[in-house]
């Protein structure tokens, strides 16, 4: 694919423009630490059964709201404390990184797809094709995400499948209203109108010559999407109406230290730092990206 | 030409709304799960439930379905809620001024300290502040309003006891009252204790939903601001001798303004839809709240009249920008 979009940039930019671009990806400290941080975080999620101390599951009574290391009458070896139940807050957190991660991967992935295909036919078609795509968009813009999210999930039922296809159905806008901009943009330009004379057909020009011009716009989106995407999901199971409670989720949690706020409080404050960090880390990242690939920013 | 304009702009927004209306319906009607099913109690015989579902007009085709409901919604009834057995309509009427309320005073929130930060931000220019302003606001912009609101949460509700955490106002006090819009009523009826306990409950979710917004205008307004000052009617003024307070406050902000509040009416969009998850977080009487409710209870009238309210809502603020930026830019203006 890079080796693909490389060749057909424009001839000033020379074919190295994909390491170049590379090299300026990692010099820029946003995406070195936006990038780093959820880079860690795929880790520990990947080897939570190894990383965290205990079952995440794991009730003991006994054990139960027990405050975080450093407390008066902290046990050794809780770190974070236990929940009301007993259950070992580090531990749930690590496993509700992997929900976190999962829904922002596949949800953002999704909503990129379906808003590139119909941005790029709205962009490069125009006439009745944008009107209908662009109608689309505004009739979807009207509806309160949030509620839009809640509302989706209610009609597919609860579970992390539902969560990931609301979040897809309700953002591909995002990406279909900069792609189908970027591609109005880029037809004008003087390649398109040279890929035109050599004899390429439309749709070839379409996804070969526009498409990978795109892409640098699309992956800072796509980053903050992600970003979006975990809070969506901890909002959900805030409302509980994400995965079933058998499943540590951010959201969950914070909603079960909710209720005893008053008494067990970094049960609520743990799951909210990490959402913090992880909504900051993607933020940073697509910031940095933007920075790194536009251009005009980078001057 | 500009009636011209405006009619267009309605009918577009009419035709969205037709959209918003078909979505809904459809989205609610195709789907597994039925709402009668929840209403009635175990030994409920057939007949029972065949009475039920046509009360509620559930038992003809779809396209029947939505007939009977469009005609119905035209003459301002949109059923009766499942969940509440009350008049839709009744209920709306009741929670939206708590909703208004509250969006209306994030929004103040919001203009009045993003203003400040980037006019601040505008006379710090090439200072040791402007920096930090920049840090301190890019930061900002990533937090969502979700965050700030558990945030809050914790700072007040541990660290820090002073607000109450959930509702509008205490019951004791707002006794008496006789129309749903509190605020107004207790200014105009000086009833300031009402007064203060809403202003009491309102702080912690108005920062929420105001904060994110703040940064918004705090981060475009300084980046106009700063391109305006770099123009050359601002440096002549500098040359006539105009103090720098008075050229951004004066001659840089009012050409500032437009490209500000076009961003700022689609952001406070986004600040209506996040009133849903701040009402529930705060236990807030509003018709956010009363949609999650309506969305769990499986509440079809209620769930369409809250999307169209929402709706509704939306394209007025859209309306309203686009006259705003019209009237901000002389070009148009005349035009």
């Amino acid at each position: 694919m890079t080796d693909a979009s490389a060749s057909s940039f424009p001839a000033t930019s020379g074919p190295n423009l994909a390491s170049r671009r590379l090299r300026a990806l990692l010099v820029e400290p946003k995406v070195m630490i936006g990038g780093g941080f959820i880079l860690a975080l795929i880790v520990v999620a990947l080897f939570a059964p190894w990383i965290a101390p205990r079952n995440p599951l794991d009730q003991d009574l006994i054990l139960a709201s027990l405050p975080p290391a450093g407390l008066a009458s902290a046990e050794p070896g809780y770190y974070f404390g236990t929940d009301d139940l007993g259950r070992d807050v580090l531990s749930r957190l690590i496993f509700g990184a992997r929900i976190a991660l999962i829904v922002a991967f596949i949800a953002a992935s999704l909503a990129a797809l379906a808003g590139t295909a119909l941005g790029l036919l709205a962009g490069w078609y125009r006439g009745w094709v944008d009107g209908v795509i662009s109608r689309l968009v505004d009739i979807w813009m009207a509806f309160p995400p949030v509620l839009l999210s809640i509302l989706l999930v209610a009609v597919l039922g609860a579970g992390v499948g539902s969560v990931i296809a609301a979040i897809a159905i309700i953002d591909w806008t995002r990406f279909c209203r900069v792609v189908r901009a970027e591609t109005m943009a880029q037809a004008e330009a003087d390649y398109v109108t040279a890929a035109h004379a050599i004899g390429f057909p439309p749709f070839h020009i379409l996804m070969r010559e526009i498409l990978p011009n795109v892409v640098p716009a699309l992956l800072a989106l796509v980053s903050l999407e992600m970003g979006i995407a975990v809070i969506v999901e901890a909002i959900l199971s805030f409302v509980g109406l994400s995965v079933s409670s058998d499943t540590p989720t951010w959201g969950g949690m914070i909603a079960e230290g909710r209720q005893f706020i008053h008494q067990t409080w970094w049960v609520f404050a743990a799951p909210l730092a990490a959402l913090f960090a992880t909504v900051l880390a993607f933020n940073q990242l697509g910031d940095g990206l933007r920075r790194a690939l536009d251009p005009v920013l980078r001057r | 030409m500009i009636a011209l304009a405006i009619l267009r702009r309605l009918l577009v927004a009419l035709v969205t709304l037709a959209g918003v209306a078909v979505v809904v319906f459809v989205l609610l009607r195709v789907v597994p799960g039925d709402p009668i099913a929840m209403m009635i109690s175990p030994g409920a015989s057939q007949a029972d439930i065949a009475a039920l579902r046509a009360h509620y007009g559930l038992d003809g085709s779809l396209l029947s379905q939505f007939a009977v409901w469009v005609r119905y919604a035209l003459r301002g009834d949109f059923g009766t809620s499942i969940s509440l057995h009350r008049d839709v309509l009744a209920l709306l009427g009741e929670r939206l001024p708590a909703t208004l309320e509250l969006a209306t005073a994030a929004l103040e929130f919001a203009i009045v300290v993003g203003g400040a930060v980037a006019i601040l931000g505008a006379m710090a220019r090439r200072t040791w502040l402007e920096p930090v302003i920049d840090t301190v606001n890019g930061l900002m912009l990533a937090i969502p309003d979700f965050v700030w609101a558990l945030a809050l949460v914790l700072a007040f509700g541990v660290v820090w006891p002073l607000l109450p955490l959930t509702g509008r106002v205490d019951p004791s006090v707002s006794a008496g009252m006789t129309t749903p819009f509190y605020f107004i009523e207790s200014l105009l009826r000086l009833r300031f204790d009402v007064f203060f306990d809403l202003v009491k409950h309102l702080a912690l979710p108005t920062l929420a939903l105001g904060l994110p917004l703040a940064a918004v205008i705090a981060r475009v307004l300084k980046g106009a601001l700063n391109e305006a000052m770099a123009q050359d009617y601002v440096l002549l003024a500098r040359l006539k001798g105009m103090s720098e307070v008075r050229l951004v406050l004066q001659e840089a902000l009012r050409n500032a303004i437009g490209p500000t509040l076009a961003l700022t009416g689609v952001q406070f969009t986004f600040l209506i839809g996040g009133t849903v998850i701040i009402e529930r977080i705060f236990a807030y009487p509003g018709i956010g709240n009363m949609a999650i409710e309506a969305v769990i209870n499986r509440d079809l009238p209620l769930i369409q009249g809250l999307v169209l309210v929402f709706a509704v809502i939306f394209i007025l603020i859209n309306i309203a920008v686009d006259l705003l930026v019209a009237l901000f830019n002389p070009r148009l203006r005349h035009a």
